[in-house]
């Protein structure tokens, strides 16, 4: 996780430097983020490093951020509405993002795993849901930007009854709409 | 008069629609008794004879069979031992009985009255005292023949045990199968013996928490069809929907009162809190129950309508507390044993609670006694949830999860008999015993 954060971190340095020369696009660079602002509204669309492309950054976010946006599921551990410190950097971007664009809506949908009986895990994926809403927030979020939904056990990611399909479905997804 | 007609009429229509699905087919029940007490009572059931043309329109005598099987306290006999078939009293030797080792005779005829119109005729005779113990006919129609069967195992039932039998009620429960990438969730009722299955609702998005009104005509459920949690009540006769909760946040858990006006739900509003709330569907009067900021949801209503049952976690984990609905106290905690009870359900006598109980890992089905609060398991799953308790108070369904399914099992309400219902295809959840019929 750290050095894949590092990594990022050098690539934004490297094209930030890189920002002043004259760029030709790559082959394979088509989707290249450049000076679409589209793409980047859009969840989980690569607008990663490339080399001798720009990073989009939307009013708000810092360099780096549009990665970290990528991160739109937050996992817990069992029984806890808790969220892991390693998700707080992810977490922050989002609420750049959200804070810089006031016209830009998010649903954050909250999951239990399979056990117990299921409305009480409704209550769980909602408890969930509004702890990430406190951490955005608190990061200045506003309310009107943010819905809460839970869907208990009722839309799981994973099948099975074991702790490996459980704890792909103790979760928080994050989708954004205008 | 009129009315009957509409209501044949219209269940007429929607079973020749779901009989037109083929898909309907795979959330149809198939029982299979896994454990019934030793020492059940052998009955011999003959075939009932027939008086019209060509075949008999049902096998009465076949569903009366099942129906005292199923209840686990009667083990009927095989056809192919019988050494006769009495359809009269006059037909009856009792010695070729007492060879059996049979307890109870149960004989009988159906009659053609003309114009779609039946007799179902039967006696119930003690082998051993050579004597009639019961004796009755039932009128039915051409589509009723099965309901009629079905009430008199109810009478045979009550004669013999001394409790109602609970043959002519039905059961609700989600069904979930997958089409290619997605979920299809369907609603049904089917008879209590999961014959008939009818659909009630499809959706792809979630289905949950069905709960029927007292007079068994409507049902309240919740969907996700909005891509949020709303309430909806059904009337089952017309298929007529009505949203009665979309408040934002949850809404969750409906809970008819014992006289059907009021629901109890789960409300959260926008900060996420659940609590209780009490709605009256025709007045829009809303009342809140609880103001704890843990989770309060699940409720159930106590016999006399006069308080609700629900899980809280308010202690930490979650357990069943009371709370009175004219506001006049504060809620109670109920259960004290293990670390997990949720999910209550009152029986019909008020004594106890049926509870999902998490025991060493497992979550298992259990009762509370409400004076002792001693807790008894009554399953022996991982995944058991969702109880619903037979309006005799008896058996118990639930639901389970077997060779990876979501299946639903009953149990009886002293642990001793068990079958379970498995669809042939998909997860079949969250069952929930009609009330007794309203005729």
């Amino acid at each position: 996780m750290q050095t894949k954060r590092l990594f990022i971190i050098a690539i934004a340095c490297l094209l930030a430097a890189g920002c002043a020369k004259s760029t030709k696009p790559d082959e394979d660079a088509a989707d290249a983020v450049g000076t679409d602002g589209d793409i980047s509204r859009q969840a989980g669309i690569d607008t990663g490093a490339v080399a001798g492309g720009t990073e989009y950054l939307e009013p708000g976010m810092l360099p780096g951020d549009s990665t970290l946006i990528q991160e739109t599921v937050i996992y817990f551990d069992f029984d806890t509405a808790r969220i892991r410190p390693d998700y707080s950097e992810a977490l922050s971007a989002h609420a750049r993002r959200l804070v810089g664009n006031q016209g830009l809506n998010v649903r954050l949908e909250g999951h239990a795993d399979e056990r117990g009986s299921r409305e009480y895990n409704i209550g769980l994926g909602e408890r969930r849901a509004q702890a990430v809403r406190q951490v955005l927030m608190l990061q200045g979020v506003s309310a009107a930007q943010i819905t809460t939904v839970s869907y208990g056990e009722e839309r799981p990611a994973a099948r099975g009854s074991d702790e490996a399909a459980w704890e792909r479905n103790r979760r928080v997804e994050i989708v954004y709409s205008e | 008069m009129r009315p009957m007609n509409l209501r044949r009429l219209t269940s007429m229509l929607i079973t020749a629609i779901a009989l037109l699905s083929a898909s309907t087919a795979m959330a149809q029940l198939r029982i299979e008794i896994n454990r019934g007490v030793s020492e059940a009572v052998p009955v011999a059931v003959v075939p009932f004879g027939y008086d019209g043309p060509g075949q008999a329109p049902i096998d009465a005598a076949g569903v009366i069979a099942g129906d005292l099987e199923r209840s686990g306290r009667f083990a009927p006999l095989p056809g192919d031992d019988m050494i006769s078939r009495p359809t009269s009293g006059r037909e009856v030797n009792f010695t070729d009985w007492r060879l059996l080792k049979t307890d109870f005779l149960v004989i009988g005829s159906l009659l053609d009255q003309g114009a779609d119109r039946y007799l179902i005729r039967f006696q119930v005779f003690d082998v051993f005292r050579g004597a009639q113990v019961l004796g009755f006919q039932i009128p039915a129609s051409a589509d009723s023949l099965r309901a009629a069967s079905h009430r008199a195992a109810d009478m045979i039932f009550e004669k013999l045990t001394g409790t109602p039998g609970a043959f002519s009620t039905r059961i609700a429960y989600v069904s979930v199968t997958r089409q290619g990438e997605k979920d299809l969730y369907r609603l049904f009722v089917a008879d209590a013996d999961g014959a008939n299955p009818r659909m009630i609702s499809e959706s792809s998005q979630p289905l949950m928490s069905p709960g029927w009104s007292p007079d068994g005509r409507r049902l309240a459920y919740v969907s996700f069809e909005g891509s949020r949690s709303a309430i909806f009540v059904q009337e089952l006769a017309t298929g007529k929907r009505t949203e009665v909760s979309a408040r934002p946040g949850i809404n969750g858990a409906p809970a008819f009162s014992p006289d059907g006006r009021w629901l109890a739900l789960t409300l959260s509003g926008q900060d996420g809190n659940l609590d209780i709330h009490v709605l009256n569907p025709a007045t829009g009067q809303l009342r809140r129950l609880t103001k704890n900021p843990a989770i309060d949801t699940e409720a159930a209503w106590s016999a006399d309508g006069k308080a609700i049952y629900f899980t809280s976690d308010r202690s930490g984990g979650p357990q069943v507390y009371m709370v009175p609905v004219d506001g006049s106290g504060g809620a109670r905690r109920i259960t004290f044993e293990g670390r997990y009870n949720a999910r209550p359900r009152v029986t019909p006598d008020g004594a106890s609670l049926a509870v999902v109980h998490n025991d060493q890992g497992n979550y298992r089905i259990a009762l509370v006694d409400l004076e002792t609060k001693s807790t008894h398991i009554l399953t022996d799953g991982r995944q058991d949830e969702s109880p619903s308790i037979a309006p005799n108070g008896s058996m118990i369904i639930y639901a389970t999860r077997l060779a990876g399914r979501g299946t639903l099992a009953a149990v009886s309400t002293d642990g001793r008999i068990s079958q379970t219902l498995a669809a042939a295809a998909g997860d079949v959840r969250e069952p929930v015993w009609s009330p007794y019929p309203t005729y």
